[in-house]
């Protein structure tokens, strides 16, 4: 997998500084060479030979998934980058602030050539520490992209005072607590933090989570977009599980966002870890569950009016 | 089905030519051989001497061509013509530098490419007309006779007559369709799409749909026989190859040539014979006779050389192709 070119996604609201970011990026010395794929209605000002304007040609893959929505221009495009390899080290992809970060995200895991040649590396989303409250409220793009995120800059930090930067905060970690979390003034963050997450890496899912197996944050009930987490402490029937889990996925996987888990099979040394975005779902068996690690199964959702109550009846019932 | 014997081998006919990258097309001129290239050159090569002119200031993502003049659209925005002697020539250029992603020559001159969604089409007398399709186009194709364009986008195909004010006719079936190929004989139109299968059209008052379905990856190369009868396809194990006497193939299924353990990427009919040039992503490559089925290699397996291009000269006494490592060759075919 080490030959596979890295890709970021860079979201963000209008004016939260993606643009910022990205020239950051770009204009740092860190030794890389990116290709980056802009949307062409964006906010202006990066140039160089390998930047392409894409058109967010968003398409319904003819496979009867109705959430299975891919980016034509992005399959297009990174074909076309392929051919010249060795020019780049990675590649970012700016997304429009008004855009749903699934669409992009799925387009890695549908289409083969693009999932032969490169990995999604991780979604990062810039996000905007004074307007970022309004903009839960009145767009529910902005809560999408602060779902889908494995990274979150909190830009703008210095327009706010402590309490209203804490406040934003809360407002975040109620829909995404995994997401690294960097709080930024002019998106001054350590480039390093946004490259090689690794996050739909099934190897790395608990390495950059160290939330993950932290149960017992608080729910802010009042969003309907929000993160679940359910625990079996010990074992599950896969027998049980995986008919469950691919029928949720099926059935609700227009709301749920993005899932992880890793749970320990009866009888199986190996740990199953899995992760989804809407309807698809990668899962694989892992390492070996080492002596003195606690056999336990855990499941993430993050999503749109999920039914907590629900899930985690549907979840227990597959205990081992 | 079988392994091709060694003892029918061509290698020892085949001359190597080194583009050193990725060779995205090849093109047999009258007086040389051209090889469009990834990094934006275009190598010459005349009975083994080689020149290399620099055609584009990116990468060339496209082209096609004629007997005098290799003409490539790039990610610079460009859409240059080569020629055998001399310097290329800018034929077009996007201000706004987007990538020309799909271009086409008709027989009688007629050219056109894309920049995003607008696609231009200039006539042999170098007028221009533009069409803005509701989605970038991957696929351009002319209609073997007449000007008259086929666009291959979102959702469908537009026939556009570029010198008419008509509205272009929209074949619709939903998905992403990429590459276009208008039958020799007008009659047929098929897509190759995202989803790993072809989409016809047999064309008519109340065009009727074809279905060919079961590749394991997409067929991004299309290729008629000769005599129009037959249309070929990579994107499985083997070629598959599609009849289109009569209806064309609806309810029929289609012949699968040279089956191997490994990807087919290019295919390529001979200009006069049901012979038919099978690249795979392992750079194989084999020549297989259609109607009996027998193969002879022509390249061995090379790991990381997969086949990206061919062409057979016009008199088809000579293949050239070309692979994703920069390996490129000749194949003379023995008296």
């Amino acid at each position: 997998m080490s030959d596979k070119i890295p890709v970021t996604v860079l979201t963000g609201y209008l004016g939260a500084g993606k643009t910022t970011l990205l020239n950051r990026i770009l204009t740092e010395e860190h030794g890389k060479k990116f290709a980056v794929i802009v949307n062409e209605f964006g906010e202006a000002g990066i140039d160089g030979d390998l930047v392409v304007g894409a058109d967010e040609e968003v398409f319904e893959m003819n496979n009867g998934c109705i959430c299975c929505t891919v980016r034509g221009d992005l399959i297009r495009i990174l074909d076309g980058l392929m051919k010249r390899k060795g020019k780049f080290d990675a590649i970012i992809v700016e997304t429009t602030g008004l855009a749903d970060p699934a669409p992009v995200a799925q387009t890695f895991f549908v289409d083969q050539d693009v999932g032969d040649a490169t990995r999604l590396d991780a979604v990062v989303t810039v996000t905007d520490a004074k307007w970022l409250k309004d903009r839960l409220k009145d767009a529910p793009e902005a809560k999408n992209q602060i779902a889908f995120a494995d990274v979150i800059i909190l830009n703008k930090t210095d327009l706010v005072s402590a309490e209203e930067l804490a406040e934003v905060e809360a407002a975040i970690r109620a829909i995404n607590p995994y997401a690294k979390l960097h709080k930024t003034e002019r998106a001054n963050v350590d480039i390093a933090a946004l490259l090689d997450r690794n996050a739909f890496d099934l190897d790395r899912i608990l390495d950059i989570e160290p939330d993950f197996l932290e149960s017992g944050h608080h729910h802010h009930h009042a969003e309907d977009v929000r993160s679940i987490s359910l625990t079996i402490p010990g074992d599950v029937d896969p027998e049980k599980f995986m008919p469950w889990i691919n029928d949720l996925s099926q059935i609700q996987g227009p709301n749920i966002l993005r899932s992880k888990g890793i749970l320990a099979f009866k009888g199986e040394p190996r740990r199953f870890v899995f992760q989804g975005v809407h309807m698809i779902l990668d899962g694989d068996l892992q390492r070996d569950w080492k002596a003195g690690e606690k056999r336990e199964s855990r499941l993430v959702f993050i999503g749109r009016e999920l039914d907590e109550a629900a899930l985690r009846k549907g979840f227990e019932a597959c205990a081992a | 089905m079988t392994a091709p014997n060694p003892s029918v081998s061509l290698r020892e006919h085949v001359v190597p030519i080194k583009a050193e990258t990725h060779v995205v097309a090849v093109r047999w001129l009258k007086q040389a051989l051209v090889l469009g290239l990834a990094d934006g050159r275009v190598l010459r090569w005349r009975d083994g001497a080689t020149d290399i002119v620099e055609a584009h200031a990116g990468g060339i993502l496209c082209a096609t061509g004629d007997k005098d003049r290799l003409i490539s659209g790039g990610d610079d925005g460009r859409v240059v013509a080569t020629g055998a002697e001399g310097e290329p020539e800018e034929l077009a250029k996007d201000p706004k530098r987007r990538w020309i992603d799909a271009i086409t020559l008709s027989a009688g001159g007629n050219l056109a490419w894309n920049t995003g969604k607008t696609v231009h089409a200039r006539d042999e007398k170098g007028r221009i007309r533009t069409l803005e399709a509701a989605s970038t186009p991957q696929g351009l194709v002319f209609a073997p006779k007449g000007y008259r364009l086929a666009i291959a986008q979102m959702n469908g195909v537009s026939l556009w007559y570029p010198n008419t004010e008509a509205k272009p006719e929209f074949l619709e079936w939903k998905g992403s369709h990429l590459d276009v190929a208008w039958s020799p004989d007008g009659r047929f139109v098929v897509t190759s799409m995202q989803e790993n299968a072809l989409h016809g059209w047999k064309l008519g008052d109340k065009p009727s749909h074809m279905r060919m379905t079961g590749y394991p990856a997409k067929p991004r190369s299309l290729s008629w026989s000769h005599d129009g009868l037959w249309l070929a396809s990579s994107g499985a194990d083997g070629a598959i190859v599609w009849p289109f006497q009569g209806d064309g193939p609806q309810g029929k299924a289609p012949r699968e040539c040279g089956v191997r353990h490994a990807r087919v990427t290019r295919v390529a009919f001979h200009p006069g014979a049901l012979v038919l040039a099978i690249g795979y992503d392992d750079g194989c490559i084999l020549l297989v006779r259609l109607t009996d089925g027998s193969e002879l290699l022509v390249r061995p397996a090379q790991k990381g050389s997969g086949i990206s291009a061919f062409a057979w000269d016009k008199g088809g006494k000579r293949l050239a192709f070309g692979a994703e490592d920069g390996a490129a060759g000749v194949l003379t075919l023995p008296a």
